[in-house]
Formats: C-alpha cells, structure tokens, sequence
C-alpha cells in the first residue's frame, strides 16, 4: 500500500466500513495509521464514530471540529497538508459521491505533488439501486473525478447487500466490478467480503462489519 | 426479485414514483435531505416534476396545488420543517386532498439537533395544524416498511381523500437495509369526480376550497369528514404483536425504537422473562383493538420512545388504565440502548441486579 490513499465512491457504497478495516490492517502490521473523515456532507453513519475502536487500536482520527454534533457545517478545521507531509500512512474517508468530493478538489494540488506515494481507490456495490449497472458506477466515478481534480488508481469491489449477503451474491458481482475496472483502465485491488463467508476469491479483502445499527 | 440496498430516504423516494408520484415539492433539512437528492436525480426522468420550493410553506402548498389537480404529489421534510407545513396540511384536509408528507423526525423544540427523535408524535397524531381534522399517521421500522408505506400512503389518502403522513425518523431515514420494490403502478385511482383538471365546457366546475362562508355548512362538512374518519379507524388500523399471547410485560414501542425494544425482548425472554412487543403501523388510526388483544395476559406495560412519552396516553387509553403503563425513553437526538431497555425491563420483572 502506497502511504496516502484516498477512498471515494457513491454514497452507502460502505467507503467507511471499508476505510475502518484497512485502517486496523495496517496498524496490525505495525504502521502508524491516521485517519481522515473527510465527509462534510453526511452527518450519520460515518469514520468519526469510531474515535473509541480507533484510540484503542493506536489510530489517529481528523475529523472536523464540529463533527457529529448539531453543528456538522460543511468546514474543514483540521490541516490535511501537514498531515499528508507527515504521515506514515494516511487514509482519507472522502464523503459520498461528487458532492462529497468537492472537499477534495480543494487540496487537489497539494495532493498531486504526492502521486507516485498516492491512491485514490473506488468504492462500488453492485447491490446499490443507483450503481447497479457498471455504466452507472462509471459516470459516477468520471463525475467525481471532476469534483475531486484527481484520477482514480484502483478499484475496491464492496458488493454486499447488508446482513443479507451470502457467499454467492459477492461472486455474483465480481464480473460487475471487473467490468468497471477494466472499462476505466484501472486496476481492481481487492474484493471484499465478511469474514464469517465461505468465499474464495483472487485478492479477496475480509472484512468486519463495523457500520451498523445500534440494535446489530 | 431482485434485491438493492438502500438507504430509507431514497427508498421513500423511489417508492412514491413507483407509486406514480409525479410531482415533488421540498425545501432541503438535515436528516431527510437524500429524499429531495434523490427525487432531483430521478423524478424528471420517471417523466414528473422535482421542484425545490423557495420554502417549506410554498412546498405544501404546491402539493396542495398539485392534487387538487388529482396528481399524486409529496412532500418532505425534517421536523422544524414540518411545523412550517402545519398550516398548509390543514388546508389541504379542509380542501378534503389527498397527498403524502414525509415528516424525517429530528431532535426539537426549536432547531434541536439533526440526530433522530420520535418527538413530533403528537403533533403528527394529535394536531397536525389547526380545526377538527385527522391525517393517516404511518410509523415504518425497516427501510422495506418504507417502501411498502409510501405505497400504501398513496392509495389510502387517495381512497379517503384525507392527506398522509409517513412518520419516519433520521436513523431510519440514514440507515441501509435490503429491499425490494413493487412493480410501477400503472392503474391510478379515477378522480375526474372531483379533480380540477378542466371542464373543457363539458362538466359543471369543480371547487377545491376549505373556506365556508356559512358556519353550519362547514359544521355540516366536518360531521361528514368524521364519518368517513370513523370507517378509517374500525377499517384501516395496523400493528404487529411480537412474542405477546403469554407476555407479562408489553414493550409498546414504533418505529426505529420499536427495533431497539425487539432486541431488548429478544436477550431479555433468554434470561426467562415473559416480555412481548406491541409495535403500532399505522398511529392514527391508533391501533386500540390490536393493543386490547396483544395485552390479554399483561401485568405491565412499558412504553419506549425516542421523546419525554408522548404515545403513552394512546397506549393507557387504548388499555382503559386497566395495566399500569411506565415509560423509558431519551429524547433530543439520543437513541435508546437494547441494554437499557432490558434494563429497564428486568426493573419492571423484579429481577434487577
């Protein structure tokens, strides 16, 4: 893994579960991990509520100032140059869709003056109503490279359809993602799955599932 | 069937146009936003109309507008929003039309918070704005239930001419389950008896109007209105009774507090304790006979909301205060714990530790 990587994708894509389980895999493997929650678009369900799993895994969280209170305005308080400068690596949550890649376009200069130590990663689902189609996950991934000024290196299969996802639904998608990555010219780095399903896949990624409802 | 996974605000979007809602009219408010997001995405291409009102009154009053038409049109917002719609809901079941509101509930008075809360149930069940008037009050507790309601909104306000609500709320709103969609409704109900879509000098004018310049007219309308509200109550009342036929405790609990409650009466009958949970669908009309039933060998009651309690009083009428009802709640955008409704219910079962 290079030492920043960027994550974006549609929103409900599960950029945040997906961002939480490659955050405690390079701890694990010794590496001194800082996390970036990057949306100011959405104030539910995102990277900042897992400060605690974070604090306790030796992770370092940026989240903006006003996160997760009833002030959640769409303002970025933290000093991502420095920390791009400094980190050891580097993972930045990117809010949803282009709306939420606008916050990236801002530092879109300073970031490219890292590109051979950067990814920028692709969250698609396959089991996402606006994304079902490799055509719609494309124009989505065109439309925030716009809003971001920056180019995508890879793409992370996260097809799952919740608590209902077998084994057989993330083989199902896999031909839906390799369809994307090789449509877009880019490489498929991984594919995830829950830990607990029987799948046997090339570059297969085991997650938990950390983004849940409070009563799961 | 194919399966998606959704988030609630856009499954409640994508229902209504399947449910042929062809127009929208909102004004953006955090938790509900990716309602209106969605339909500015979508409604155009389904061949209707998204239009983001300058305010919260002129979208209620483009509903308004909208069904008199005889259209099927919606509204969305989050609770501050909700009581700016107030004035204009009235009109509308004044003007006796149908229309659907989605109220994404948040934490209030005032501005509160934008985290969930159960705390316009009053107001949605009790006074949704001013003069004698109900609304259909539809409480989902899974984002599949939002779809199948919007549906079932629709039809209802169109089959009694009565507007209504979906009482959902932010985690609900925010959160992502597996669903599937109805096929897209192709046969409408007929309103050419009443809509005001051109006389064309063929049919004498149809007036959609809620001003009565005689007062016993109107006096006359309203007892004709409760009429029809009294076949809704003994007609169209929903509830689901979980673990209740040998339960001494009922948790009575909707929406997303009632899936917190069904985790609580889950762990809670492992540790021996006879608890059931009574979970209203539809608000208004309360449920009073289903609750009767579900409470036949109840001892207690206990009440769980997402407010200070405001569907106790419903829960102790329906029950003629024949079982002691207590109350467990947190309000202004916190979510109860299944750890302390199963605390609260091992208090009730004499078991604390």
């Amino acid at each position: 893994m290079k030492r920043i990587t960027l994550i974006t994708g549609h929103y409900g894509s599960g950029k945040t579960n997906f961002t939480v389980n490659l955050a405690l895999q390079q701890a694990a493997v010794g590496k001194k991990v800082t996390v970036v929650d990057l949306d100011i678009v959405n104030p539910y369900f995102r990277t900042a509520d897992f400060a605690n799993l974070f604090a306790e895994n030796g992770i370092q969280l940026e989240k903006t100032l006003y996160a997760n209170t009833s002030l959640d305005i769409p303002a970025i308080s933290f000093d991502l140059a420095r920390m791009a400068y400094e980190a050891d690596c580097l993972i930045i949550d990117v809010g949803g869709d282009d709306a939420g890649a606008i916050a990236l376009g801002r530092y879109a200069e300073m970031l490219q003056s890292y590109q051979e130590e950067l990814d920028m990663w692709y969250v698609v689902n396959r089991y996402r109503y606006l994304t079902a189609k490799p055509e719609e996950a494309l124009a989505l991934l065109y439309e925030i490279e716009q809003a971001a000024r920056l180019h995508h290196t890879g793409i992370i299969n996260n097809s799952n359809l919740g608590r209902e996802t077998t084994a057989e639904l993330v083989m199902e998608a896999i031909p839906y993602a390799e369809t994307i990555a090789e449509t877009a010219g880019l490489p498929l780095i991984c594919t995830t799955y829950r830990a607990d399903l029987p799948v046997q896949v090339e570059h297969g990624f085991p997650v938990q599932v950390y983004v849940k409802p409070i009563w799961e | 069937m194919e399966r998606s996974l959704m988030k609630g605000n856009e499954a409640l979007a994508e229902a209504a146009i399947r449910a042929g809602c062809k127009c929208f009219f909102g004004y953006p408010i955090t938790p509900q936003t990716e309602l209106s997001a969605y339909m500015a995405k979508k409604m155009q291409k389904a061949g209707g109309v998204f239009l983001q009102a300058e305010s919260e009154i002129a979208a209620i009053n483009m509903v308004l507008g909208a069904t008199s038409t005889g259209v099927r049109a919606m509204t969305s917002s989050s609770s501050p929003g909700i009581s700016l719609k107030a004035e204009g809901i009235s009109y509308m079941a004044g003007s006796d039309l149908p229309g659907v509101i989605i109220n994404v509930q948040r934490g209030g008075p005032g501005l509160g918070s934008i985290q969930p809360a159960q705390s316009d149930y009053y107001q949605a069940t009790h006074a949704m704005g001013h003069g004698d008037f109900h609304i259909f009050v539809f409480a989902p507790s899974s984002v599949q239930e939002m779809v199948d309601m919007v549906t079932l909104a629709f039809d209802k306000a169109d089959q009694y001419r009565m507007p209504a609500m979906i009482l959902a709320d932010g985690l609900l709103g925010q959160m992502m389950e597996p669903v599937t969609f109805p096929e897209p409704m192709k046969n409408l109900p007929d309103k050419s008896d009443w809509a005001t879509n051109g006389h064309k000098k063929q049919r004498a004018h149809h007036i959609i109007n809620s001003l009565f310049l005689d007062p016993e007219q109107l006096e006359q309308k309203v007892k004709e209105r409760f009429a029809r509200y009294a076949t809704v109550e003994a007609n169209e009342t929903q509830a689901e009774s979980y673990l209740c036929d040998d339960a001494e405790i009922v948790v009575t609990a909707y929406g997303a507090s009632a899936r917190v409650a069904k985790s609580a009466v889950n762990a809670v009958r492992k540790e021996g304790i006879k608890a059931g949970l009574f979970r209203p669908i539809t608000l208004w009309p309360f449920p009073k006979t289903e609750l009767q039933n579900a409470t036949k060998s109840a001892k207690q009651i206990l009440d769980v909301e997402m407010s200070m309690g405001q569907m106790v009083d419903d829960v102790r009428l329906a029950t003629e205060c024949r079982i002691p009802v207590s109350f467990f709640g947190r309000t202004g955008g916190v979510i109860p714990t299944p750890a302390e409704v199963l605390a609260e219910l091992k208090k009730l079962a004499g078991g604390a530790e």
